[in-house]
């Protein structure tokens, strides 16, 4: 048949069979394609349910941090150090500013329509009006955008008032950082600045995410854990715009502890006021317990400055000031301990044998090396004869201790001022402490590439040479000596409390070394040539020790700034100031119950027994009578006393 | 009773309509219209008009259910003419939006590729109406001539998606028809090759993106994988039971877009569920069903042919958007039949369920002679 007339025959049955077979084939394959569809969505809704459920709560969560309330400052009595003020800012939400101008858009004109109105209200400076123009392009249009920070109280009840005319501009508070003591104890205090890159790398970022400022230096910075507290979290919804729809979570913060300072703000009121127009520091500690109780540090500076950023001018202005008053002379500043550091020799020569209480040294006004005949001069010129451990003190003989010093050997007398601290950090809860320098042979060599020297023996012996030491190591060690060898370590934190109605936490004093003696009746030995130097009729500062209450055991010290060349006659007269003698002074107060040690050094102030004596016989008064209100020279002295009493009200 | 309230000519009317589809169709419209309320964020004039795509669908269908086969015949050569003639204009005169001429204007914008989704599959079974069965070589070559003149015409607008979805509505009336099994399979081969050269050469840069974002939507979260992205975040995290209706964060939160028209499938997947899901498919599958039924019971061969590349349309819309929104198909801009909002699909869809349920063989009433 061919094949033409086989396809010609059309009948409706065959064409029904043909159709129906059709259909049922496709129906299978449309089955098989809704399974598919249907193995699809089993895929996504049942097997990666949890993934997908992730995936759509990271769209729509938002967490935002609540940042805690940064913890307050107090002295030991109560009086205020930092606090925290409540600061207005002006923020612009860009998306909720109407269609001002009526155009039907909302536009960048109706920006600038509403910065005009409420330039009107509040005025805006330029630079105000131009990195807000900056920062709102950057921005979600459901974000808000600083315009106005800093502002005052004046301009914060204006805009208050007229509120409700600026739709999508709002009023937010912030809490920034005061010191109401302004200059007061600056160094100590340190201050808080904006979290910057730096401090990003070292703070945990979840418990920082909603705090801007952190303590930079000082005790805001030594206690910063303290301080900051916990962050809350608010989980918020966000659409895809990024605009919130309402709250899902909650937890709050919890704020920072409060710290109780050892500090006495009268006290270093005093000291500040007493070295005022000097540059120097003063270093006061309870030794029983190394509270610090006071450390000056003059010139000082305004800690307000510092806290919203300072500007490049004032920054400028303290950092090139000669005086260096950004530099915290009584941590970070290394002096020549000058004879401040005789008693801690002689207690050095007990232990090593060296010397003995009785034992006396001929000083003709100088020292020998043998086969030498370079002159070692006694600060006395024509000798204090024969002499013995406690005049040498009380004297402040050179001789005799240049002789010590030479005996006994250098590496036996740094080891054993490395018992006192010296040449190491105290350890003390304050930042960038320096840990001044116990030269040694092994140093030398290192750091100059020469030899050690038997002279160079001989010149530490007097707290000269290489030797440096800060202030706070001298209070230190001075305080080791009141406590007759028990070394407490320094520290700035008395106590802490959560908050103003709890109760506070007493910090334990932290000891960290007996130092050790051949005979404990050696501390009485030592201490009683610093009590000569007080009130005997040869000691050095027995001017400063004269009326005194208690007893006051003390060493003075004179610190050669400018090497004196030999056989030439010091003339204070014709030299600049700024190369005159350190002046210092250590001791401490009641010599038989010791509840305060000092250390003074004031720059360029020439000898100790003049300067730096008269002003800690000042501050130990002060201390132990209370006689913070002695009639003090300087006008801005007596109004800061009256800010802190006021304070402490 | 009811008979005796109505007029007889409303009640002979209404005695052509499919209850069952007509009951199905209703049930997914409703669905649709719950699952907009949601979408759109309770949007009353959006809502309403879909109402009212709705009930004129329905007039329509109620329309198209009184034709006859064989009139509805008499019609195809006069829409497939038509149809060209407009294609054709608005090459000429067309209204571009988007890069893309499709639209003809009068008074409002109107597509002329919306009147051969129905028109092509109607002169395709028009033709083989009257050719014996299993078709012949030249008639197959013929009606593939009918299926690719519009859709090339709609090629040039461009606008690949719809341009496939004509061509594949007529080649199911050749398949339909009994092309021999080989003659497709080779048909078939050819296309399996021909695709890569057609997605190096053939497309254009957007389409191409739209394929490569396909399999790796990730890569590109800002551009057009966000959509892809969105919509499988909303169907995944919507589980086995679904987060509830209006709870879906995706939707309600603005994450999802397209969300009214062609990503609805995502808002009722996060909000229903994996079961949701199954019910809807199945829902859908019914449909094609009782649609492939009422096909084989066409009054001729022109009504099955019709009916049933009518019904595997249908399907194929589905399949083609279900399978985007999911992930596993190319992004093109096909709706959700009868749940995405949007007007022209759904009235072009109800004519043709009006036109299958027209189609049906009729029972000789004598007595309504009487």
């Amino acid at each position: 048949m061919p094949l033409g007339e086989r396809i010609s025959i059309k009948t409706e049955r065959d064409e029904q069979q043909l159709f129906n077979v059709r259909a049922i084939v496709a129906a299978l394959l449309v089955a098989c394609a809704l399974l598919a569809i249907v193995g699809r969505l089993y895929v996504l809704q049942i097997q990666s349910y949890d993934q997908y459920t992730e995936l759509s709560e990271k769209n729509y969560q938002k967490r935002i941090p609540i940042p805690p309330i940064r913890g307050l400052i107090y002295d030991r009595n109560g009086v205020q150090i930092a606090d925290n003020h409540a600061q207005y800012v002006l923020e612009v939400v860009r998306d909720s500013v109407p269609d001002l101008n009526n155009d039907g858009k909302k536009r960048w004109a109706d920006l600038q329509l509403m910065l005009e109105r409420v330039n009107k209200i509040v005025p805006l400076t330029e630079k105000e009006i131009r990195i807000f123009n900056q920062q709102v392009q950057r921005r979600s249009r459901h974000q808000p955008t600083p315009l106005k920070e800093n502002m005052s109280n004046e301009e914060v009840a204006r805009f208050a008032v007229n509120k409700l005319r600026f739709p999508g501009v709002n009023l937010e508070r912030r809490m920034q950082r005061y010191y109401p003591l302004r200059n007061i104890a600056s160094h100590v205090i340190g201050y808080v600045g904006r979290i910057d890159k730096r401090d990003l790398r070292r703070l945990d970022p979840e418990n920082y995410a909603g705090t801007t400022h952190v303590g930079k230096v000082g005790i805001e910075a030594a206690h910063e854990d303290r301080l900051h507290g916990y962050t809350g979290w608010q989980t918020v919804e966000v659409n895809a715009h990024g605009k919130h729809k309402g709250s899902l979570s909650k937890t709050n913060p919890v704020g920072g502890q409060d710290l109780i300072l050892g500090l006495d703000i009268n006290l270093q009121i005093k000291a500040e006021t007493l070295l005022k127009g000097e540059r120097g520091a003063i270093v006061a500690i309870d030794p029983r317990t190394g509270e610090l109780l006071a450390m000056a540090s003059v010139p000082t500076f305004d800690l307000n400055l510092f806290v919203d950023g300072i500007s490049h001018k004032n920054y400028k202005n303290l950092r090139d000031d000669p005086d260096r008053p950004l530099y915290n002379r009584a941590l970070q500043g290394s002096y020549p301990p000058g004879s401040t550091i005789k008693p801690m020799i002689s207690l050095a020569g007990l232990y090593e044998k060296t010397i003995w209480p009785g034992k006396r040294v001929y000083d003709p006004g100088f020292f020998q090396l043998p086969g030498h005949k370079h002159r070692y001069r006694c600060w006395h010129r024509s000798g204090h004869g024969s002499i013995d451990m406690n005049q040498a003190i009380a004297k402040s003989c050179d001789t005799y201790f240049y002789d010590m010093a030479y005996r006994m050997g250098v590496e036996k007398f740094a080891g054993y001022m490395n018992l006192f601290g010296f040449g190491e950090k105290t350890g003390i809860d304050l930042t960038s402490e320096s840990r001044g320098l116990m030269p040694t042979p092994q140093w030398k060599k290192r750091r100059h590439q020469q030899h050690w020297y038997p002279g160079d023996t001989v010149n530490i012996g007097i707290g000269q040479g290489y030797w440096l030491a800060t202030p706070l190591q001298l209070a230190h060690a001075t305080a080791t000596v009141a406590m007759r060898g028990k070394r407490i370590r320094p520290r700035v934190l008395r106590s802490v409390r959560t908050a103003k109605d709890q109760p506070e936490t007493l910090l334990e004093p932290d000891v960290i070394s007996h130092i050790p003696t051949q005979n404990e009746r050696h501390w009485e030995m030592v201490i009683n040539g610093m009590i000569n130097v007080m009130h005997s009729d040869y000691g050095t500062a027995r001017s400063s020790g004269e009326n005194s209450s208690f007893i006051i055991a003390g060493k003075t010290g004179t610190a050669q700034v400018f090497g004196i060349a030999q056989n030439s006659k010091y003339d204070a007269e014709r030299l600049a100031k700024r190369l005159h003698d350190h002046s210092l002074f250590v001791g401490f107060a009641p010599a038989d119950n010791p509840r305060i040690a000092v250390s003074v050094i004031v720059e360029n102030g020439g000898g100790g027994s003049k300067v730096a004596a008269p002003t800690a016989r000042k501050i130990i008064d002060a201390y132990l009578l209370d006689r913070y209100d002695e009639p003090v020279d300087e006008e801005e002295g007596s109004e800061a006393l009256n800010l802190t009493r006021r304070l402490a009200q | 009773m009811i008979s005796e309230l109505l007029p007889s000519s409303v009640l002979r009317a209404l005695q052509r309509v499919d209850l069952v589809l007509l009951a199905a169709v209703s049930l997914l419209m409703f669905m649709g219209m719950v699952t907009l309320y949601s979408a759109s964020d309770n949007n009353t004039p959006l809502l309403y008009r879909q109402g009212m795509h709705f009930l004129a669908g329905l007039v329509l269908l109620l329309l198209f259910s009184q034709i006859q086969s064989k009139t509805l015949k008499q019609f195809a050569v006069w829409a497939y003419g038509l149809g060209l003639f407009l294609l054709l204009l608005v090459l000429w005169v067309g209204v571009t939006k988007k890069g893309a001429t499709r639209w003809l204007s009068l008074g409002i914008h109107f597509q002329p590729s919306e009147i051969m989704k129905l028109a092509v599959p109607m002169m395709v079974a028009y033709y083989f109406a009257e050719k014996p069965l299993p078709p012949r070589f030249l008639d197959i070559i013929i009606a593939l001539v009918l299926v690719l003149v519009p859709m090339l015409l709609i090629l040039q607008q461009p606008d690949l998606g719809t341009s496939l979805l004509i061509a594949l509505s007529g080649f199911f009336v050749i398949y339909l028809a009994g092309i021999s099994w080989w003659l497709m399979g080779g048909a078939f081969a050819i296309m399996a090759i021909s695709a890569p050269l057609m997605f190096f050469y053939g497309m254009h840069e957007y389409q191409r993106q739209r394929v490569l974002t396909l399999f790796n939507p990730e890569q590109d979260l800002l551009g057009s994988g966000y959509h892809i992205y969105q919509s499988k975040i909303a169907i995944g995290s919507g589980g086995t039971y679904g987060k509830g209706w209006l709870l879906g964060d995706q939707s309600r939160l603005d994450f999802l877009p397209e969300r009214n028209t062609d990503f609805i499938f995502a808002v009722f997947g996060e909000e229903f569920g994996f079961l949701g899901n199954l019910f809807l498919l199945g829902l859908y599958a019914f449909i094609i069903w009782r649609g492939l039924w009422l096909a084989s019971k066409g009054a001729d061969t022109f009504a099955r042919l019709l009916g049933g590349s009518l019904s595997l349309t249908f399907f194929l819309y589905l399949l083609v958007n279900t399978g985007m929104v999911s992930g596993v198909l190319p992004v093109v801009g096909v709706p959700l039949p009868l749940v995405s909002y949007g007007g022209t699909s759904i009235l072009t869809l109800m004519t043709a369920f009006g036109m299958l349920m027209g189609l049906k063989k009729r029972k000789r009433v004598y007595q309504a002679e009487e």
